[in-house]
């Protein structure tokens, strides 16, 4: 069964993300939400590994609220998935378990 | 599908306990239903009913005390780690002899046990840490 | 019916009350007999450390706690390998004997096969 990862810290600062990446299974997805938004950007320091597991399979996802809040629009890595609140309610729904990076 | 939250952040230090609120409105919209919000840690604070919000930003307590009121969600508040932080309904003010009370109408006071239950008897618990 | 339950503790002891009321709630799920495990991830590998003297600071002792936990029958305590690693903390510093070290493949594999994750 797949594990949704939620992470609302930014990669910048904290490295929540990257212990995420470690042990993110290739049929489990990542939220990005809150301060955590910011490891959605290009620039970010996890963006190669991000790439690499979304070309692996898993899927990426921002949530477009919290990066539309923060002026992130164009700075994002491709392949990124933007959803919503009811889009977050789902993903919870499609993966078994939810675990909170924080 | 069944539903839990677990809150641990506090309302206005932190982003959590805001997200926590709006995934409870789209679930609901969704029509899922949401068994409880359990409020732990730095989380107990939603749970104030002398939180003093400016006009123009969100009143997440009483949010979350209308979300009470129009689905009966459940609201349980960590008794433990309330206390500790200042929470308290009539019953634990008399019993501490504290000069006053200021749990929330809507939210109660109970035992880790109530977190325990919510992820026993729910689909999904999703934690919103701080 | 019983289920698989995993505690994911991931905070430093101390600095902040995440750890301790992690291990509260551990405590009162052991006894609702599920089928329950502990993970112990990034800062939180610290709060295996022996040598503990939290009294200096006026907190509960982790190295006193700790190992009560195989007495509430929570014998699934797993540690994280790349963690000890990255903290120069070797698996003869633990304080529990019965502890478990799992790699990051391993770790996957445990989320996998819960039906509920706690996260802390």
């Amino acid at each position: 069964m797949s594990t949704l990862h939620t992470v609302n810290k930014s990669p910048f600062t904290h490295g929540t993300l990257a212990s995420c990446l470690s042990i993110c299974a290739q049929n489990d997805g990542i939220l990005l939400l809150e301060d955590g938004v910011f490891g959605a950007m290009a620039t970010a320091p996890c963006a190669d590994k991000l790439t690499e597991l979304i070309e692996s399979g898993v899927k990426v996802y921002a949530l477009s609220n919290d990066i539309k809040a923060r002026g992130l629009q164009e700075k994002l890595l491709n392949n990124i998935l933007l959803t919503d609140y009811t889009g977050f309610v789902q993903l919870s729904i499609d993966h078994r378990c939810v675990q909170s990076w924080y | 599908m069944i539903f839990s939250l677990a809150v641990y952040s506090a309302p206005h230090s932190s982003q959590a306990s805001d997200t926590a609120y709006r995934f409870a409105e789209a679930l609901l919209a969704e029509g899922h239903s949401l068994y409880r919000v359990f409020f732990y840690q730095d989380g107990v604070h939603n749970s104030s009913n002398l939180l003093t919000i400016a006009q123009d930003e969100a009143d997440i307590p009483s949010r979350w005390q209308h979300l009470s009121n129009t689905h009966q969600v459940d609201l349980v508040v960590c008794i433990a780690a309330a206390l500790k932080r200042g929470i308290l309904n009539q019953e634990e003010a008399d019993r501490y002899e504290k000069p006053a009370h200021n749990l929330r109408q809507g939210f109660a006071l109970s035992g880790l046990g109530q977190l325990v239950d919510a992820a026993l008897a729910s689909d999904r618990l999703i934690t919103f840490g701080s | 019916m019983r289920k698989k339950i995993l505690f994911i503790s991931r905070h430093a002891p101390y600095g902040s009350s995440i750890a301790k009321e992690a291990l509260d709630a551990v405590l009162t799920m052991a006894a609702y007999e599920q089928d329950l495990s502990l993970l112990f991830m990034d800062d939180g590998v610290f709060q295996l450390l022996q040598n503990q003297q939290s009294h200096e600071i006026a907190q509960k002792n982790f190295a006193a706690m700790l190992p009560i936990l195989p007495l509430y029958e929570v014998e699934n305590i797993f540690v994280h390998l790349e963690s000890l690693q990255a903290r120069g903390i070797t698996e003869n510093e633990l304080l529990l004997d019965s502890v478990q070290v799992l790699d990051s493949h391993a770790v996957s594999v445990l989320l996998a096969q819960q039906d509920q994750l706690l996260s802390f």
